[in-house]
């Protein structure tokens, strides 16, 4: 499993690639990309910036990768999720996972964003117009983690 | 001795990131939360009624149970919002 967070960009393209390429038995890989919306609740978003907990951070994302592992046969997994200052249609996260089959894929990868968006310590804080304000918890990402259960 | 960790819009509220906290023998984190509330201010209102309040004892979500053993690493933070 490959774990990152960091302030840089990273490379879609060949982080699919190299997770396609290593594993022969591979027939599927999954992937999803959170990029920074130019707008938030009606209003023009300037800038987000991410804080999180340096090494809970890692600790959850290994965590929640190894629960998806234990739950569909999966080949393996990476997700990467940047810190810092961000502007409108910056990648924020990226989950990629391979399986022999796209429907353990699928399931896995939407596994992994719902428990990364309820559980991994990481903070939003956007500046639009308006002011810079830290964004609330949704409680429909409460409800996408529960139908797991 | 714990160390203790403030995170996010908590960070700003408290003031502060980061502190150390004498304790000697091992307690609850609703104790730990008692504690801290009664510095009084923003703490009181942090601390005693805030019910969305996160925790995590060396890195792991834990709830109002969870002992606080010295030398533990206790982090308080608002609800995630990443991804």
């Amino acid at each position: 499993m490959t774990v990152r967070v960091q302030e840089a960009d990273f490379d879609t393209g060949a982080e699919i690639a190299q997770l396609r390429l290593q594993y022969p038995m591979a027939g599927a890989v999954v992937a999803f990309v959170g990029q920074v919306r130019d707008l938030n609740d009606g209003k023009a978003v300037s800038r987000l910036t991410l804080e999180h907990y340096p090494g809970m951070t890692e600790k959850s994302l290994a965590t929640i990768i190894e629960q998806a592992m234990q739950r569909w046969p999966l080949l393996d997994a990476t997700v990467i999720h940047r810190v810092g200052e961000l502007p409108p249609q910056a990648q924020i996260v990226l989950v990629a996972v391979a399986s022999a089959h796209r429907g353990d894929a699928f399931a896995a990868c939407e596994f992994i964003m719902d428990y990364l968006k309820t559980e991994a310590p990481f903070w939003k804080r956007e500046a639009t117009s308006e002011g810079t304000v830290w964004l609330d918890a949704r409680d429909s990402d409460q409800l996408s983690r529960k139908r797991w259960q | 001795m714990i160390q203790l960790l403030y995170f996010a819009r908590l960070r700003e509220s408290l003031g502060t990131r980061s502190e150390q906290l004498e304790w000697p023998v091992p307690a609850s984190i609703a104790e730990l939360k008692r504690q801290l509330a009664a510095r009084g201010g923003n703490w009181h209102e942090q601390f005693a009624d805030n019910p969305s309040l996160c925790v995590a004892v060396n890195q792991q979500l834990a709830t109002e149970t969870a002992t606080v053993q010295p030398g533990d690493e206790i982090a308080f933070f608002p609800p995630v919002t990443g991804g």
